[in-house]
């Protein structure tokens, strides 16, 4: 920690931000910085840390310092870090928040996530080495010099290698682990290109197939991930496990639909359902199929997809012809409304109230007045 | 093919019970799964009931992580009007997953997203400064619109003189993309900068220059 330097934290000309992540703590080595948490920054030239409450605590430390980092995994009860080992700091370094430590090595202790990206981008700026060709107006020091040669030999090269067999082991498991997703992959390619024979017969002999066998050939394609290559849509209308799913759907959107007037965005619905089961989630394709075949299964809840592509998912009992009239009637009332106010009005979301309004102009009762403070509506005295 | 199938089940099955842990914790194991199943044709996220999802455990990462960027999206939306940086998307993902959840990179965030547009709610994307700008709502945005965007990610505003500048635009079709933008909710009006009106991007603000407001308040404050 004594290669941080106090910062005003303002960057540079020449210097960019290139990742920010809040919930990071310091630590002196393996000791925990006499320091909060705050946010870390990485710009192409230095490390910055600033305390969240307090934005004058500002520290930096330029990347050159910077011999070696590593990824140190999350554990139980501990946060994922990332150890960063360090050159000796120059001599004429800005005085920091330590004078001195027993440590050639900080660790970022990252306790709201984000340590995947943050690791990412400093692999980048560490091999672009930016801060080289576009040097900061005020001449950053680096870390090597004539003295620090011999301190560094033994310790730093000892961790050093000891990191590397680590990171060897690793990527022997990653590799294996590549290896045999590639022959896996071999496979399912076959089976993609059996599908599409298959796909292909279907096709030439219509007669030949049964219903039955065309259902389980469906099925087959869900559970590779395959499209359907005869028809090109997703191979939804027809499975088995989508009417299953369109019937649970059925019972399990009554209430919520009654509660919220009617009518649901299908990505409600999407949280909603996926909420509710907690594992073995629902796709958004499955979901979109299996509100698809409501119809076919003459299900009391419909899939409605309006102009602007909005979906939802309404009630049958729920009257095109009523929803108009409530939007005329609300209007009529209050003069005019725009969308916000009537979703106010009415306890819906503001989409849905949106396409209610759309829908009573697009069959003549309301008219628009289109401004930049917005889009509002009026009983259509035309 | 049912045989074919099980074989491949079975298969499937083996490098489960190796890797599946691989998948859930190495996210470069995922882009590099994801892009050699595009390659044959299979797209693993299809369906909660594939093979895949069932035994690899990808399906339930994506789709709850969909539900996360919904909900991200949906409590924001009155500040922003339905645009988000993917960066300001991925930490609040992060904050919301909570300290014992898995981490998750940008690259997920892309894939879960390009599957909820199939939901018809207006979910893209738009390349601006070197990322993204994610859109969580049906309003059309052309490229006149997704230009000027890009113009304003610097600052996080654009006035009319820059765009007419910059693009060599007459000044009514900058009028007239800025309009729009300002009815979607997507920019505010500054008519009292020093100078000509600004057009603020709420999508665009950095953490250091905003604080974040609820919808009471919001809805408080004169349009």
């Amino acid at each position: 920690m004594d290669r941080f330097s106090w910062s005003n934290g303002l960057l540079e000309i020449n210097e960019t931000l290139v990742i920010q992540q809040r919930g990071v703590r310091l630590y002196d080595g393996d000791d925990k910085a006499k320091l909060d948490v705050g946010v870390a920054l990485l710009s192409t030239h230095r490390l910055i840390w600033r305390d969240i409450k307090n934005h004058e605590c500002c520290i930096a430390m330029p990347l050159s310092q910077i011999i070696y980092f590593e990824e140190q995994a999350a554990g139980i009860g501990k946060s994922a870090k990332i150890v960063i080992h360090l050159h000796p700091s120059p001599t004429n370094k800005e005085p920091g928040p330590y004078q001195n430590s027993k440590y050639s090595h900080i660790k970022l202790s990252f306790k709201e996530h984000g340590q995947i990206e943050f690791h990412r981008r400093l692999t980048e700026e560490m091999t672009q080495k930016r801060w080289e060709n576009t040097p900061a107006s005020q001449p950053i020091p680096t870390g090597t010099g004539p003295q620090t040669g011999r301190t560094r030999a033994v310790g730093i090269v000892g961790i050093e290698r000891k990191i590397e067999e680590k990171r060897k082991e690793t990527d022997k498991n990653i590799c294996e682990a590549f290896e045999d997703l590639s022959k896996l992959m071999v496979k399912a390619k076959e089976m993609v290109e059996l599908s599409r024979s298959i796909a292909n017969k279907i096709k030439e002999k219509q007669g030949d197939i049964t219903e039955d066998e065309t259902i389980r050939f469906k099925s087959y394609l869900l559970s590779m991930g395959i499209a359907n290559p005869v028809t090109r849509e997703t191979y939804g209308s027809g499975t088995h496990y989508h009417m299953q799913l369109a019937k649970q759907l059925g019972d399990m959107l009554q209430a919520p639909l009654e509660e919220r007037g009617g009518m649901m965005a299908l990505t409600e619905v999407y949280c909603l359902v996926n909420r509710a089961r907690g594992m073995e989630l629902l796709s958004p394709e499955d979901l979109l199929n299996a509100c698809k075949v409501f119809e076919q299964l003459k299900l009391p809840v419909r899939l409605r997809v309006f102009d602007s592509g909005v979906m939802v998912v309404q009630l049958q009992s729920h009257s095109e012809e009523e929803m108009i009239a409530s939007a005329l009637d609300n209007v009529s009332d209050k003069g005019s409304l725009t969308a916000e106010e009537f979703a106010k009005l009415l306890g819906l979301s503001v989409l849905l109230s949106k396409e209610r309004l759309l829908l009573a102009e697009k069959m003549g009762h309301l008219c628009r007045d289109d401004s930049v403070e917005g889009l509002r509506f009026y009983p259509n005295l035309f | 093919m049912s045989k074919q199938l099980e074989t491949f089940k079975s298969n499937l099955e083996e490098f489960a019970s190796k890797h599946k842990q691989e998948i859930r914790k190495n996210p470069q194991f995922r882009v590099q799964f994801q892009e050699m199943c595009a390659t044959i044709g299979v797209d693993p996220l299809a369906s909660g009931k594939g093979f895949w999802s069932e035994m690899l455990g990808v399906g339930d990462f994506y789709y709850e992580l969909g539900v996360q960027i919904i909900e991200v999206c949906l409590a924001l939306k009155h500040r922003n009007g339905g645009l988000i940086t993917l960066d300001e998307l991925h930490q609040r993902v992060l904050k919301g997953r909570g300290k014992y959840a898995q981490d998750v990179s940008q690259d997920d965030l892309v894939r879960a997203i390009k599957k909820l547009k199939v939901m018809g709610n207006g979910f893209g994307m738009i390349p601006v400064g070197g990322s993204y700008l994610v859109q969580s709502v049906p309003a059309e945005l052309n490229m006149d619109h997704t230009v000027v965007l890009q113009l304003a990610e610097k600052k996080g505003f654009v006035t009319v003189s820059e765009i007419t500048d910059s693009l060599k635009w007459e000044k009514e079709r900058a009028g007239h993309v800025l309009d729009h933008l300002l009815k979607e909710g997507l920019a505010w009006l500054d008519s009292q900068a020093a100078g000509e009106p600004q057009y603020w991007l709420p999508a665009l603000f950095s953490e250091l220059t905003s604080r974040d407001v609820t919808p009471e308040e919001a809805n408080q404050m004169t349009p």
